[in-house]
């Protein structure tokens, strides 16, 4: 049977990342390499790395980063942060990238999504989500949740399916950073709506949370960062507990 | 020993390379029919649509070399399904190495499958050492049909064949290389073939 995922984000700045982590044995935190791989050997499903500089002159270093990470990690993982040309989604996964996320160009420019999923296949393609919960609706912001827009939640997520998105990345901006969990009754509405697979972000506090998306949240894979990064949810411990749980994952 | 992927610009072919030099191989990557013909194991890699990637192999004439080889040859994902007689996908006529044809999954289920999933019934040399119900990674929206040639089933929405053996060829509808230890046990098995 096809298993939940759990999936680690590391922020990447300038080739290192950005939050500290706090993991016994591993001496230098800020390598994502290193990081990458403890995850990868600890039963991570996939990576995430999110680019935050951004910015045309650390690219190369991205690039850097995403080949030595590909020559050591043997699970796969997506690679996102200021992408919006073919181009860069070419030279991401010519680095070895499985699969790269877009989100403010997508938004900016939705044909981006057409021409990407067209040129390297669906499967890779990730559309990430941020979302803003305003009165009754949901509300997609840019540049990491700094812009709001007019652009409803559901409707961009329907939008992102037909243009070719492989799969959805949605952060809740309510819940991202609280460790209250994860905005599950969105996530299961996004699941009715779409027919590709959800990846769950923002909130991750305790394992019950993890549960309750996988349940009532319907999520295929549920990311998170500093739980992971600080050592507070232990992976395998994780994964066994979503087991005992019922919930299918990769012992 | 000289291990080649075929390099036809449709495939994740650095994922591949670095999986085997994790492994202690240089793979060398060729679309030249000669020197792939002269390798001692060759893996044929695939990502994307396939009616294009078929251009691609045509267009090289990749396409006339490939059934005649006589080594082990190790097709991947979409690797593997133009290896079969017909893909659903773009109505593409297929290699015809496996007598099975790709169909997509219906809308019942989330497509493309997208994760780690099991496989069962497991009935070659390339699977020593790995056990009944062991992960593989899986990303993919059509599947080959159950056929006498599988020799691993998975389920999603149906039982399809995740993997297939013809004489010396295979076909895995995983991605070893990106399927942990599991998958390195198989990209060893296909090494010592």
């Amino acid at each position: 049977m096809l298993t939940k995922r759990i999936v680690p984000c590391l922020d990447i700045k300038n080739g290192r990342t950005v939050k500290g982590v706090n993991f016994v044995d591993l001496r230098d935190a800020g390598d994502p390499v290193v990081l990458a791989k403890q995850y990868a050997d600890l039963g991570a499903d996939e990576l995430v790395f999110l680019d935050i500089s951004a910015t045309q002159e650390k690219r190369k270093t991205m690039h850097d980063m995403v080949l030595k990470v590909a020559a050591q990690v043997n699970i796969p993982f997506t690679v996102g942060g200021g992408i919006s040309t073919i181009e860069d989604v070419d030279d991401l996964l010519h680095c070895g990238a499985d699969k790269v996320s877009v989100n403010s160009s997508a938004v900016k420019r939705p044909e981006l999504i057409n021409e990407l999923s067209s040129k390297f296949g669906s499967q890779c393609i990730v559309v990430a989500i941020d979302a803003k919960k305003i009165e009754d609706d949901w509300y997609v912001h840019l540049a990491g949740g700094t812009i709001p827009t007019d652009i409803k939640l559901f409707d961009w997520a329907k939008e992102v399916e037909q243009r070719g998105a492989g799969e959805i990345l949605f952060t809740s901006m309510n819940h991202d950073g609280t460790k209250g969990g994860f905005a599950n009754e969105a996530l299961s509405k996004l699941t009715d709506l779409v027919n590709i697979p959800i990846i769950a972000s923002g909130g991750a506090g305790t394992v019950q949370h993890f549960v309750d998306t996988f349940t009532k949240g319907k999520a295929d894979a549920a990311l998170a960062a500093s739980v992971f990064h600080f050592g507070e949810i232990e992976i395998l411990q994780l994964k066994k507990e979503l087991k005992q749980h019922n919930i299918e994952v990769r012992l | 020993m000289k291990l080649t992927i075929i390099n036809y610009g449709a495939g994740n072919i650095k994922s591949i390379q670095f999986a085997f030099e994790r492994l202690g191989l240089h793979a060398v990557l060729s679309s030249d029919p000669e020197e792939i013909a002269t390798s001692d194991k060759v893996i044929f890699p695939g990502v994307g649509e396939a009616s294009s990637a078929m251009n691609k192999l045509k267009h090289s004439g990749l396409d006339q070399v490939l059934p005649t080889l006589k080594q082990p040859v190790l097709g991947i994902c979409l690797g593997m399904q133009l290896m079969c007689n017909h893909t659903e996908e773009n109505n593409t006529e297929g290699l015809g190495i496996f007598n099975t044809a790709v169909k997509r999954f219906s809308n019942a289920v989330k497509v493309p499958q997208m994760g780690w999933n099991t496989i069962n019934n497991l009935k070659s040399d390339l699977f020593k050492g790995i056990n009944e119900n062991e992960y593989m990674y899986l990303v993919h929206s059509y599947y080959a049909e159950q056929c006498k040639e599988s020799i691993a089933t998975t389920e999603y929405e149906l039982e399809y064949a995740s993997a297939l053996e013809h004489n010396n060829f295979y076909g895995v509808q995983f991605h070893p290389e990106k399927s942990g230890v599991t998958g390195e046990k198989l990209l060893k098995n296909f090494i010592a073939l």
